[in-house]
Formats: structure tokens, sequence, C-alpha cells
């Protein structure tokens, strides 16, 4: 990269092309996020098999999981979409690869202009929901049929509470964010919309959510080992397994870092306030675990009421606490 | 050592196939699972589909009815993947010996696909967990 800048030094536009791939592939883009979130998804064994009173994996475990599958053989389904089948993986590989660039990029350089906000986030978290349904749904097998009508359920039942949560989030900060900025991840992650009784209704309701999307226990209707036999990726093998795997991964690091940005103030990058940022980021996931080994898989149509009808009125009641408390100026409510 | 070898040997993910057994060695694998054996310290882990296993633990001595399907999943584990024969039953028919429901054992069955697949033999009534881990070990270590 020195050396292009050096013997062209006038051609700015080279060195940012270098400079976004940067960005993307490898430091807080592709490379960094997926070591972390494997590194992330070994928590996640680890600290389940703790709860279970286990010893658990490893720590270079989901690493060597990885490799493992890279070395194995590809199996297409005669009657499988090929093309739709090979490409759904990486579809959603970059979709959660856009959205923790976008997230990172505002948490390491905030004033930036415009990189994406809130509504950017919400479109990006969907794609590796939709590029899961797509590669099930192509590869004509009657367990992965099951397992998509469930993902397209269960994606319908969570996508409007996350969204009227990060409504509350919106009316909290609204008059402590200057106009115009209402939307932006950078300036809201500056507030802590949870210490507040709708803050805190909307971050259980967002947390609920994220478990839903990450497809943990509760709500791993579409996936369960047990029931549909892995469900939507229950066709795919060796390398596209691994992109699942590695998605799963990023995912695991993108949503709670969503959360933390939203809900608990964000991460800064410097000193001690990067020691609290980790620490809200592994609380939150961890939160996420605890959930995930207490509650048993529940059925699609109890899901799809308690994201409707419960989590829809916690919701409201927490709407409408946010609006009061900025029209009387309570900061608590 | 090759990697590919290597990063199997340290992460086998099994499929359970019932090729007609009594469920006691059923019993016994998923005893692997529990706290007191918790094969996860390896690497292992009982997945739901046969193309995301590399190891296929078949209990059962092989009925006519299972055979085409033991022969199925078999075909459908990606390579290279190894298959135990849990239990004396699938090591070599068992009591079950000349019966009329038998096409078994599970070697010969898993054999008419691939003349050279790597199976691994785990016999006793039930095998105990102990002697499965043994199993697994000395297949891996021979791959």
């Amino acid at each position: 990269m020195a050396a292009i800048l050096e013997r062209d030094p006038g051609d700015k536009k080279m060195s940012e092309v270098l400079q976004s791939l940067f960005w993307i592939l490898i430091f807080p883009g592709f490379l960094f996020t997926a070591v972390f979130g494997l590194v992330a998804c070994w928590i996640v064994r680890k600290v389940s098999a703790l709860v279970q009173w286990r010893v658990g994996p490893p720590l270079y475990q989901p690493f060597v999981d990885v490799m493992k599958l890279m070395g194995k053989e590809i199996l297409i389904p005669e009657d499988a979409q090929r093309t739709v089948f090979l490409m759904a993986p990486i579809v959603g590989l970059a979709g959660v690869l856009l959205l923790s660039t976008m997230l990172w990029r505002i948490t390491i350089a905030p004033a930036t202009p415009f990189v994406g906000d809130i509504i950017v986030a919400i479109y990006l978290m969907v794609i590796p929901s939709l590029a899961l349904i797509l590669g099930s749904s192509a590869s004509a097998s009657p367990h992965a049929a099951v397992g998509t009508s469930r993902e397209m359920k269960l994606v319908m039942g969570y996508e409007l509470p996350l969204v009227l949560a990060l409504v509350v989030v919106i009316i909290k900060t609204a008059g402590l964010i200057e106009p115009g900025q209402q939307l932006s991840l950078a300036a809201i992650s500056q507030h802590t919309p949870i210490f507040s009784i709708s803050g805190f209704l909307a971050f259980l309701v967002s947390l609920l959510c994220v478990q839903a999307k990450l497809g943990f226990v509760p709500f791993d209707i579409a996936e369960s080992d047990t029931e549909v036999a892995s469900g939507v990726i229950i066709e795919y093998s060796g390398a596209l397994l691994a992109i699942w795997k590695i998605m799963q991964a990023m995912m695991l690091v993108a949503l709670p870092l969503f959360l933390v940005m939203v809900f608990l103030g964000g991460f800064h990058f410097a000193g001690c306030p990067l020691a609290r940022g980790i620490g809200k980021y592994v609380l939150v996931l961890v939160l996420l675990i605890l959930i995930k080994n207490t509650n048993p898989r529940v059925r699609i149509d109890q899901a799809m009421k308690f994201f409707w009808v419960y989590c829809g009125l916690t919701l409201a009641i927490a709407c409408l606490l946010a609006a009061m408390g900025n029209f009387y100026h309570i900061g608590w409510l | 050592m090759n990697w590919k070898i290597w990063s199997l040997k340290k992460s086998p993910w099994v499929f359970h196939v019932n090729a007609g057994a009594c469920n006691n060695c059923d019993i016994e694998i998923v005893n692997l699972l529990t706290p007191k054996f918790d094969v996860e310290r390896f690497g292992i882990k009982l997945v739901g589909s046969p193309r995301h296993a590399d190891a296929l633990l078949v209990t059962g001595v092989g009925t006519w009815q299972a055979a085409k399907r033991l022969k199925e999943v078999y075909r459908q584990t990606p390579k290279p993947c190894v298959v135990f024969a849990i239990g004396a039953c699938a090591c070599g028919t068992g009591i079950f010996n000349n019966g009329y429901h038998v096409v078994g054992p599970v070697d010969k069955i898993i054999k008419e696909v691939d003349p050279n697949a790597i199976i691994a033999y785990v016999p006793g009534c039930p095998p105990k967990p102990e002697a499965m881990i043994s199993g697994v070990v000395k297949a891996l270590s021979a791959l």
C-alpha cells in the first residue's frame, strides 16, 4: 500500500479504495469479526458447559471445526437449485459482514460522515435470515422446507417488536440529540436509554428478538436438531456449512454489539472505556447464553403469540411512557 | 501431518444411526454426552444431519428395512468419514445370528456401498461409554 502511495501521491482515489478494502476485509471487517466471533462461539459453548456442570471444549474448538469443514467433501442434492443453493451462504455472509463493518466503523470513528444509520442496520440484520430461507428452500429437502416455513414465521414474528423497541429508543433520545441526527447510531450510542423504565422494557424485548435472530434455544425452532434434523441447514456440508458457521459466529458479534450501541451507551476506544465496552458486550452475551440454557424450545405458534401479543403490549406501554417522559421532562420514565 | 486429518481428529462430529437396535446401545451413546463423560471436551458433537457428520455411530443388527436406509445415510455422509459399529449386534449380529430379518452385520452392509470404508468395532451388550471413547481414540489414531 505504501509503495503505491509513493509512486502516485496525487491519486487519492486509489488509496481510498485500498483503505475501504482494509476496513472491510481485515480490521473491523471480515478477519477481525470472524476471529472475535469464533471466540464468542467458544464462550457460548463453554458457559453452556459450565451451566450443565461439564468441562466444555477448548478455546481452539470453533476454529478447528471450521478448518475441518473446509477440508470436507461438498455434497449438492440432485434436485437442488444449484445457483441459489451455492450463493445463499455467501449472500448471508456478505450481509453480516457489511453490518459488522458498519457498526465497528461507527464505533471507532464516530465523526466520519454517513456510514449507515439505524434503518440501514435493520435492513442488514434481515439479510442472514433471508439467505437462510433462500438456501434452504433451494435445497429440495422436506426437512429444510419445514425449517424454511418456521424461519419465515419467526422473522415475521420478531421484526415488528425489534423495530418498535428501536422506536422507543428514538423517542427517548429525541430531546437529547440535535435535530437531523435522531436516526444516527453514532449519536444514539452517546446515551444510555436503559436507565429508564421504557428503555429497560425495550432492551428486554430486543434482547429476546436478538435471541431469535441468532437461533438460540427458546427460538431455535427453525434449526432444531432433534425435530427437523438441523432444519434450514440440513443439506449443507463441507465448505458451505463452514460459511454458515462463520456467518453465525459473526452475527454473535454484530447483534450484541448493536444492542450495546443502542441501549447501553456503546463502545469507546481508549483506555478504561474500552474495558467497560468489552464488559457490556460480554454482559449481553452471557445474558443471551443464560436465557438459552434455562429455557425449553417453544412451538412456532407460541413464539408468534409471545412476540406479537406480549412483546407488542410491553412495547406499546414503553412507547407511551417514553412519550410521556419526553413531554413532562421526566428522565426516568 | 495433513491439516485435514489433524482437524478431523480434533473435531469429529457424529451422527447416530439406529439400524434395528433394542435401544440399549442408544442409551449408552446418549450417556457419552452427560456431564460424567462429556465428550464435547474432545470436540465430539452429536449432529442432526448425516451431511454434517464425520462419523456414523451405527447400532443394531441391520435389518432388511434398515439396511437400505443405512446405505443411503452412508452415501450422504461427506467423505472422509468413519463408521463405528457399536455393540455386539452391529459387530457380528450377536444373538440374532441367522435370524429371518437380518441382513447385517453392519460392516457387510457398508462394504456393499464402499469396499474401502473405514469401520471400527466396539463390542459389548451394551458397550460401556468408556469402551466407546477408547474405540473412537483407536480409530482416529489409525487414520
